[in-house]
């Protein structure tokens, strides 16, 4: 039966056809989907939202340690958190078939870069796959598994935005039952020494000698040969993209594994064409293969090394031609992302902003966008829990340059628990003085409401203990008189404890604490917040168009003749109405 | 079957575009088509653009449109129609909502929602507008207006021999398949390009 999928659905398919009993993430677009998905097969398969990448990683190795098929699903940026047990497991193979996923995102359509991560392949050495579409999706990642049995080694499968969120038709099959491996202590295979490393790196070049010769074999590695005038050899989405423009007349090599290259296979095609394309995103990866062994090939000299490429920019880079396209005199106006209508980051920032004299470090979620106006607080943003060490350097960097300005950084409470809480313990164990807010709204919000380990559920839904801040801060060495709690809606409050916290030289920590008005709220949500269905009107008898609702920045309040709240989005959370001085904004009774 | 076709759908975040697109995407494969689909939304949760790109045929490549290549654009949002014009084909058709969202540097008066949209997108290629939501109110529900928009399309497109009650059926909320298949009629009967 062949069925619609997206690429990241058809990954969730492949792994549970292929016997995998192990699946660990933590969520980031565009790989959120793949564990999502895997929760379909929670019979068969136990999979987790891990606190980060690194964790997850390392979950899987232990799975596939233990003697189970495993696997670990992140982003591009989160194999840099997953970096370091990466290198090492290159070393070590594997037990169980063990699979890593990296999601890349070129073009940037939700995140902070677009770094290329075939090159990990190259630097961890280990092999990599690159699905086109969502059949190849599924069974590249069944090919991984096996492939990682086969060779000893980690496989990456590297999928890119294109391929993770397009749908195709996927073949579906029935689950083949891999039951464990049974346990063997392989000290000299697991323990990695530097006596053992040694012994562990001289296997890890041989094994990429067989590997080659596996990849100039493989069948995911095609010509269609249709002539000699123009070769092409490409790899994932860019290839359909170079199929579609460069039709029936040229010959192909499409390539399935990218790592190690095929070099012969490549020789051998470039041999039999007059021109040579390489078409690929981002990095001239494919490219310098072929001009490291000496074959001549036109790439990045032509073809974009930003952005996500489409058939009309390859269709132009190639052949200088373009579609006719309507134009407009008229220009559609931006519908830039915006926290929403009763996001409790929102008071939070509100009250943040009256603040001066101090440098505001943030970090990665929905409350980067508290960056964009009318908030404008935050002033930096650059990786998962880097908001509060940075804000921690700063801090002291400040201190030491003899400046009186001080540190706000601010962090949701998934990305504090994923790489933050490190951080505060630099503020305290080096006596910073800046003040830590963790922004907690009770879920990953950003990637669509994932469970955490603060949320008090699991991704397969089983109730979880949840971690305590408060008391986690207390035993890291936040003083108790240094750790406050606030409901981020309450402005005056919010206020007053922010300059509480500014006025000490030793660390603080705020939790600012209110669900996400959008996420389903947990019995325990409703216990302990009023969550009752609210919305707020503007009197306009009252209303003396100052605006000063309207620079909240809330998507429900209306600017024009007259000042009006849209009625189906407000959520009546009241942070307009308390910054009205005019008592103009009431709560509908 | 031969030539690919494109279809993009275009709204704002909570219109309905995706279950519009999946029902169209099934009816094409149940009628023998090789379909990719590509959806696309913003970062926010409520009020950023969102898009589908539905392309079909005997053999599909690329799963996202390139520009100046789309059959038909659907555009659930007049604002999202001017956005995307330059994705139509010289020749392609446009089926437009007559509906404003302003998006927030409207609301906050930084920017102003452009004018006389359709008049000039009328000029420029073959447009069917019509206020799909008053349709559905007529119907009897306003929340199939995406459903009286696929209908429109189907129209529009030339789509004969699929059975899109049959699909309609089996991908609505159970209890509204009957209002769902009206909405697609009323929506059909619409589209007089």
């Amino acid at each position: 039966m062949k069925i619609l999928m997206t690429g990241n659905e058809a990954i969730a398919r492949g792994a549970y056809e292929a016997g995998l009993t192990v699946a660990s993430a933590y969520p980031g677009t565009p790989s959120t989907e793949i564990l999502e998905n895997m929760v379909n097969y929670k019979d068969d398969i136990y999979c987790e939202w891990a606190p980060n990448e690194k964790v997850a990683l390392e979950a899987a190795i232990g799975a596939s340690i233990a003697g189970a098929r495993s696997m670990a699903a992140m982003k591009h940026v989160g194999v840099n958190v997953a970096a370091d047990p990466l290198f090492t497991f290159a070393y070590t193979g594997v037990t169980g078939g063990c699979v890593l996923v990296s999601a890349d995102d070129p073009g940037m359509h939700s995140s902070q870069n677009e770094q290329d991560n075939r090159n990990y392949a190259t630097s961890a050495r280990i092999l990599m796959l690159e699905p086109s579409d969502s059949q190849e999706a599924k069974d590249f990642m069944m090919l991984g598994l096996e492939l990682s049995e086969r060779f000893d080694t980690p496989v990456m499968l590297r999928m890119t935005t294109r391929v993770c969120h397009s749908k195709s038709m996927v073949e579906i099959g029935t689950r083949i039952e891999k039951p464990l491996i049974p346990y063997e202590r392989k000290i000299a295979k697991y323990v990695a020494t530097p006596a053992n490393g040694k012994v562990m790196r001289k296997q890890l070049i041989e094994r990429l000698k067989r590997m080659e010769e596996y990849s100039n074999t493989a069948s995911i590695n095609k010509s269609e040969y249709n002539g000699a005038k123009i070769g092409v050899i490409s790899s994932g989405v860019a290839y359909q993209y170079a199929r579609e423009v460069f039709g029936e007349d040229a010959s192909y090599l499409k390539l399935g594994m990218t790592f190690p290259m095929p070099m012969d296979l490549i020789s051998e095609f470039a041999g039999k064409v007059e021109k040579l394309y390489v078409v690929e995103e981002m990095d001239p990866y494919i490219e310098n293969h072929l001009k490291m062994a000496g074959i001549q090939c036109i790439g990045k000299e032509v073809i974009p090394e930003m952005d996500e490429l489409n058939t009309d920019i390859v269709r132009k880079a190639v052949f200088g031609t373009s579609t006719e396209t309507l134009k407009s005199e008229k220009t559609a106006v931006g519908r830039p992302p915006v926290l929403c209508a009763g996001c409790p980051h929102r008071g939070f920032f509100y009250a943040l902003r009256k603040k001066k004299n101090i440098i505001i470090t943030g970090d990665i979620g929905c409350y980067t966008l508290g960056s964009a106006a009318p908030l404008s607080s935050i002033d930096t943003c650059f990786c998962m829990g880097g908001s509060i060490s940075a804000g921690h350097g700063a801090a002291m960097a400040l201190k030491k340059g003899g400046s009186d300005r001080k540190v706000v950084a601010v962090i949701g409470d998934s990305t504090f628990f994923h790489s933050g809480v490190n951080s505060l313990m630099d503020v305290v164990y080096n006596r910073g003085n800046s003040v830590s807010v963790i922004l907690d709204n009770r879920i990953t919000a950003m990637t669509g409401h994932q469970q955490n380990p603060g949320t008090g559920y699991t991704l397969m839904g089983e109730p979880a203990q949840e971690v305590d801040i408060p008391m986690l801060c207390k035993a890291i060495g936040i003083k108790d008189e240094n750790i406050y709690t606030v409901n981020p809606l309450l402005l005056d409050e919010t206020g007053k404890v922010l300059n509480e916290a500014l006025s000490k030289d030793e660390p603080t920590v705020i939790i600012a604490r209110y669900p996400c008005i959008l996420k389903a709220f947990s019995a325990q949500d409703k216990e302990e917040f009023d969550l009752s269905p609210k919305k707020c009107y503007i009197d306009q008898e009252k209303c003396i168009r100052c605006k000063v609702c309207v620079k909240t920045g809330c998507p429900a309040i209306l600017s024009g003749e007259q000042i009006t709240i849209d009625q189906g989005p407000c959520t009546g959370c009241t942070v307009c109405m308390q910054v009205c001085k005019f008592d103009a904004i009431r709560e509908v009774k | 079957m031969g030539e690919v076709k494109n279809i993009i759908l275009v709204g704002v975040g909570g219109q309905g575009t995706i279950l519009a697109s999946k029902i169209l995407s099934e009816g094409l494969i149940r009628a023998g088509h090789d379909v990719k689909m590509s959806e696309i939304h913003g970062m926010s949760q409520r009020g950023g653009n969102v898009s589908t790109q539905i392309r079909f045929g005997k053999k599909v490549y690329s799963p996202i449109v390139g520009k100046g290549e789309a059959n038909v654009i659907v555009a659930f949002e007049k604002m999202e129609a001017l956005r995307w014009v330059e994705y139509l084909k010289e020749d392609g058709k446009m089926v437009i909502n007559d509906f404003e969202i302003p998006s927030v540097p409207i609301q906050q008066e930084i920017a102003k929602y452009p004018e006389g949209i359709l008049e000039e997108l009328a000029e420029k290629a073959e447009v069917l507008v019509f206020k799909a939501g008053e349709i559905a109110e007529k119907v009897g529900n306003a929340k199939t207006m995406n459903i009286v928009l696929l209908g429109a399309l189907t129209k529009a497109m030339d789509l004969p021999g699929i059975d899109w009650e049959a699909v309609i059926r089996a991908n609505v909320k159970k209890g509204f398949e009957d209002i769902n298949i009206k909405a697609f009629h009323a929506g059909a009967d619409n589209a007089k390009l």
